[in-house]
């Protein structure tokens, strides 16, 4: 038997790292009990805030907004993204691959501001030129974000396309399923993991991003990490953090409902029925 | 009717693939010709052009007078930005700041990432998505979470007054460190992601035969483990360099007034001084820096993608 020993400080480090991920989550979840306003002071448990945050309209009309342009860019972005997989994983000799591939794996590393800026001038100048769009709101920032998130979905969709055995695809064409139906009967069902992931990753960066709708919203549009920044900028306030725990409770309860799931699914694979 | 009866069917499939194809490709092509690339286009042409007060407000690079078409390019904003040292600066501590929280979430990040590689594998599942679990929550709140902390009446401070370590507070809210602390935080999951993938992957039998011939673990790891995992960690530099550079939230959130990063003064050029065409000539330069990294990114990514398994 060979010794693969795992130093003990590489695990040291994993259990320090995963403290520092969760340590600070940890005190936003405590802090928003907390009945004083400020952080120093414990002033005894209480869950006012929370009562404050479900009774400003302000928090909640810009929730329902952030979440129908997440949902909307979010099922664009997998359209999308899916087209860009298919062609670089599949069409390798086709022109113009090369330029999709670049415009698709760049938007996952270009800073916000600039992938914001350039957006907002060109709705100005499409404004100015064909008229539309007349006023920047969720029709824009849907647009941008669908760009954007389209990217992510591009590399998660991908990546299961490389693992799809391609003689099943072969076999109904050769049986006369034309190329359409072949996507819809056989590739979709496989790829169908990878699209649900692929559209909640998109789903939760749409909802987080405040630089690029800060440039491309107007007036009429505000999303909920515009509402949460211009009071964060203010300090520390403890509406906020009721809000954090709510969105972090959220997301742990789907994380764990997804690891049960694929959990199974493997126990599955391992010992059939 | 005809056309089923002449030409071999064969043809025919093979045209109807090839037009299937042509959709395939031409939907997001167009779609990021028309929101990426031409966008781009428009940064440079307006970072050309001189700042009016109008809607929109620059002046135009080409008009129409008098029958003939004049082109005016401006390149003072470009001159401006080499003029004032403030945008020097701005760009140095950007790219300083990025490169030193880049650092320090390698140093983090690597023996996580190892120690996630080795683990027995139904530990690895977990591991994964405890690493993954806080970039799902909100970014924005996850920083936010920092400012409670760091705080003069935050909670170290108050920790650390309790312990008897200090008399007064410290001032780490609003400096530098409070910000490359920040971009480590927000992005190590970025940087843990990549090597993990990586490591996972590392063909165990390489280790196995190291040992046999009788190397000791540091040596195995410094001579096969790190060489083998050198794209896993470019990958990683690259995901946390690049956006690091052109971060916004954190400096404006974390920073002070003596932090300068070029996002913050970008964002600032355009939503609070209005002067569109300097905020482009800003982007258009960052774009310029970043561009060997971004390539580099590019490359891997690629290769990533069109691998077969």
């Amino acid at each position: 038997m060979v010794r693969l020993k795992t130093p003990g400080f590489s695990k040291t480090m994993l259990v320090l790292g995963m403290l520092f991920l969760y340590l600070p989550m940890v005190v936003l979840i405590v802090y928003s009990f907390n009945a004083s306003r400020l952080v120093s002071v414990w002033a005894g448990f209480s869950t006012k805030w929370y009562g404050a945050l479900f009774a400003n309209e302000q928090i909640l009309s810009a929730v329902w907004m952030s979440l129908r342009i997440a949902f909307y860019s979010a099922s664009m972005a997998v359209c999308l993204g899916t087209l860009c997989a298919f062609v670089i994983t599949r069409f390798k000799k086709m022109r113009g691959r090369t330029l999709l591939s670049s415009m698709i794996t760049a938007p996952l590393v270009m800073p916000e501001v600039i992938t914001g800026l350039s957006l907002l001038l060109l709705f100005v100048q499409m404004a100015q030129t064909i008229g539309w769009p007349t006023d920047r709101g969720m029709a824009t920032i849907w647009i941008a974000h669908t760009t954007f998130c389209s990217a992510y979905v591009a590399v998660v969709v991908s990546a299961r396309l490389q693992e799809v055995d391609r003689s099943i695809e072969e076999a109904a064409m050769d049986l006369g399923c034309t190329p359409l139906k072949t996507f819809f009967v056989i590739t979709l069902p496989v790829i169908a993991p990878a699209l649900v992931s692929g559209w909640l990753l998109a789903f939760t960066l749409s909802l987080d991003d405040l630089v690029i709708a800060s440039f491309v919203s107007g007036p009429g549009a505000t999303t909920l990490p515009m509402v949460v920044f211009s009071s964060v900028r203010m300090g520390v306030s403890p509406e906020i953090n009721a809000l954090a725990t709510l969105i972090i409770l959220t997301v742990s309860l789907i994380a764990f409902i997804a690891w049960y799931l694929m959990r199974r699914a493997e126990r599955k694979r391992q010992w059939p029925d | 009717m005809k056309r089923r009866l002449f030409p071999a069917p064969l043809t025919e499939r093979v045209r109807a693939l090839l037009f299937h194809r042509r959709v395939v490709f031409g939907i997001p092509f167009l779609w990021l010709l028309l929101f990426f690339l031409l966008p781009f286009a428009l940064v440079l042409k307006i970072s050309l052009t001189s700042a009016v007060m109008a809607i929109p407000p620059y002046e135009p690079v080409f008009r129409w007078v008098d029958n003939t078409l004049s082109v005016v390019v401006n390149i003072g904003n470009y001159l401006f930005l080499l003029s004032d040292s403030l945008y020097i600066a701005a760009y140095w501590g950007s790219v300083k700041t990025a490169f030193m929280a880049t650092v320090v979430c390698l140093l983090i990040g690597y023996p996580m990432a190892y120690a996630m590689a080795r683990a027995p594998r139904h530990w690895q599942l977990v591991l994964l998505l405890m690493v993954m679990l806080p970039s799902w929550t909100s970014f924005l709140i996850r920083v936010y979470a920092w400012m409670g902390i760091l705080g003069n009446q935050g909670l170290l401070n108050t920790f650390l007054m309790w312990l008897g370590l200090i008399d007064q507070p410290l001032k780490m809210l609003n400096t530098n460190f409070a910000v490359v602390l920040g971009i480590v935080y927000a992005y190590l999951p970025f940087m843990v992601l990549p090597i993990y993938t990586n490591l996972v992957k590392l063909d165990v039998r390489l280790l196995e035969a190291a040992s046999d011939l009788g190397c000791r673990s540091l040596t195995t790891f410094w001579a096969i483990t790190l060489p083998l995992s050198k794209a896993g960690i470019l990958a990683g530099s690259m995901l946390v360099f690049i956006p690091a550079v052109g971060e916004f939230v954190i400096p404006e959130l974390l920073g002070g007034p003596d932090t300068l990063m070029i996002g913050k003064v970008l964002w600032e050029e355009f939503f609070n001084n209005r002067d569109w065409p300097v905020a482009s000539a800003l982007a258009i330069v960052m774009l310029l820096l970043l561009l060997v990294p971004i390539v580099l990114f590019h490359r891997f990514q690629a290769r990533e993608m069109e691998k077969h398994g």
